[in-house]
């Protein structure tokens, strides 16, 4: 019981946080007095709480990636001036932008992004849909999570790769064998972040909640789903990155005539030992991928913001 | 042991313990209780692991009535306020409360993802209070906990007091009459403390609800309570009260509190002493 010997002093004098917080202070604490001393001792415990601008948070994190950058390109140029390799097979950094502003602003090259894009986004949508309704089912039914809530992570193991004899046996040569695969690689982590999102919201929040009269559909939409938001979107990014990876190995397998795509490029140029728009095709690959990526990363950085966990 | 003998403050009045522990409240004994909890027991876990938290506990409360309740770890404190909000149920009961008592804890919980009017905009959205009102009630219950100005704020932009007044502002945007503390004020330093022990006492004094607060330290029940009851350990009981009859506001460093806190020590130590060897 040693807890009141905080008590067992002189009761601190309100002169303290009220006076220098410029206002009279009431001596004794009564009702006025203690708002005074109140919002004295908030204005003592908020100082200093600035915050930056947006543009100073991305310049503060540019510049490290930019530096990276230019050491990658240094030494892929440094490379190709060893002579390791020949120069129509391993052509440097400039040679490889000038293909690019070639081949970027032709037709087929913006067929192959559009029909590349509009399969990553049906693709990784379906995927989405699959992945919410497998793990909101696997979290709240605990005979599901026993039956499939390990297989669900096992199948992420898989290579994509490895799906596609099936899938092409299953669909043909189609959109269908593609969207198959990229569902596959991506439903699985969604599902996951799903899963984790659900199991680790605080459970006091959810009681709170309750009291306050969340029931049913209010609680999930009130508590649970905001509580999960982060953690379904980690999952989200690591699906995009999963759909990604078995989109451009589906394109490089599944080629449908007259429909140009990113990964069909990367074969058609290898079929003509053309690497230096292949190496051009690859960067726009990379470049998409990351772009995606980051959009994810700037959601879940602002929402941890917005919440404190920074 | 008797709060009347010897140097024990003055302003003690000690109801009869009874073996329940069944007591009125103070004054008005006779009116419909605000909470009735009648013989409720709560066994956590099942078979040779199970533990009796609370042994067929009976305690009423009355409509404003400020109830501390004090005891030592294990007693089963905060297991009896999750039982009274409805959100455990008991093993075996009577448990009689009208309406749905509102709930705080130690820890705000407050929703990182809304602001602070958001948090405490959720409770009436929830019943369906209409958007307008809605954003009105909860300028009012800030400017009640002298938070009106954070209104925009996120919950991760307060001090821990700030944020248990925006929680205390949550829970009464419940309007319930009888509100439940689980150790509100555990976590706060001494002055946020003190302070915060004169908002809740005029708070209470203006909307009259009757209050069940839950707390390890005796000095703060004997600050704030009508009535202090007594929770033995393992399994929880009620073993005795007292009611404090020191005129409001009262002060924690005040000789009046001191001896009601000196009186429901000794009760304590010699209730722990049970359990040593």
């Amino acid at each position: 019981m040693a807890t009141d010997t905080n008590h067992d002093g002189v009761r601190p004098s309100p002169v303290g946080p009220a006076a220098s917080a410029g206002r009279a202070a009431t001596p004794g604490g009564t009702a006025g007095g203690s708002g005074q001393e109140l919002s004295g001792l908030d204005a003592l415990e908020l100082a200093g709480a600035g915050r930056d601008r947006w543009w100073a948070r991305v310049g503060r994190g540019a510049w490290p990636k930019l530096l990276a950058l230019a050491l990658v390109l240094v030494g892929w140029q440094l490379v190709v001036w060893s002579g390791w390799k020949p120069d129509y097979l391993l052509p440097g950094p400039v040679a490889v932008a000038r293909g690019l502003a070639d081949i970027v602003p032709t037709a087929d090259f913006a067929s192959a992004v559009a029909t590349t894009m509009r399969r990553a986004v049906t693709g990784f949508a379906f995927a989405a849909v699959v992945g919410f309704v497998l793990g909101i089912l696997v979290a709240r039914i605990r005979v599901l999570r026993a039956a499939i809530g390990s297989m669900i992570t096992a199948l992420q193991t898989m290579p994509s790769i490895a799906w596609f004899p099936l899938a092409i046996l299953l669909y043909q040569l189609t959109e269908g064998a593609i969207e198959f695969v990229i569902v596959l690689g991506a439903a699985p982590a969604i599902a996951n972040g799903v899963i984790a999102g659900v199991d680790y919201v605080p459970p006091v929040l959810v009681r709170v909640g309750r009291n306050l009269g969340a029931r049913g559909v209010g609680l999930y939409r009130h508590v649970i789903a905001p509580a999960a938001l982060p953690s379904v979107l980690a999952g989200m990014k690591q699906g995009w990155a999963f759909a990604w990876h078995s989109l451009m190995a589906g394109e490089l397998l599944v080629t449908i005539a007259n429909r140009p795509a990113l990964g069909q490029l990367l074969g058609v140029y290898r079929d003509q030992s053309d690497s230096l728009h292949l190496i051009g095709i690859m960067l726009v690959v990379l470049a998409i991928g990351l772009m995606v990526d980051a959009g994810f990363g700037a959601v879940n950085g602002a929402i941890r913001r917005r919440r404190g966990m920074t | 042991m008797t709060a009347t003998r010897g140097t024990s403050a003055p302003d003690v009045r000690q109801t009869d313990p009874g073996p329940a522990g069944a007591g009125p409240g103070p004054a008005n004994g006779t009116a419909v209780p605000a909470v009735r909890i009648e013989a409720v027991s709560k066994v956590h876990g099942r078979g040779a692991g199970a533990v009796l938290a609370l042994d067929a506990i009976s305690l009423d409360v009355a409509p404003g009535e400020f109830v501390c309740v004090v005891g030592a770890s294990g007693c089963g404190k905060s297991t009896l306020l999750s039982l009274v909000a409805g959100l455990d149920a008991p093993t075996a009961r009577t448990l009689t409360v009208p309406g749905r008592p509102a709930l705080m804890f130690q820890e705000s919980a407050l929703y990182p993802w809304l602001t602070v009017a958001g948090n405490v905009e959720l409770p009436l959205r929830l019943a369906g209070v209409g958007r307008a009102e809605r954003r009105e009630r909860a300028r009012e219950l800030l400017a009640s906990v002298h938070l009106a100005e954070f209104a925009q704020r996120r919950p991760h932009q307060l001090s821990g007091g700030m944020r248990q007044r925006v929680a205390l502002a949550r829970t009464l945007a419940l309007d319930s009459p009888v509100l439940l503390m689980d150790e509100p004020f555990g976590a706060l330093d001494a002055m946020t403390r003190d302070l915060l022990h004169d908002e809740l006492e005029t708070l209470w004094r203006q909307r009259r609800p009757a209050v069940v607060f839950v707390t390890h330290n005796v000095r703060e029940a004997a600050r704030l309570g009508d009535r202090i009851v007594l929770l033995s350990s393992r399994p929880g009981r009620v073993v005795w009260q007292t009611t404090v009859d020191a005129p409001r506001p009262r002060r924690m460093d005040s000789p009046e509190t001191a001896a009601v806190a000196a009186e429901v020590t000794d009760r304590l130590r010699a209730e722990v002493r049970r359990h040593g060897h």
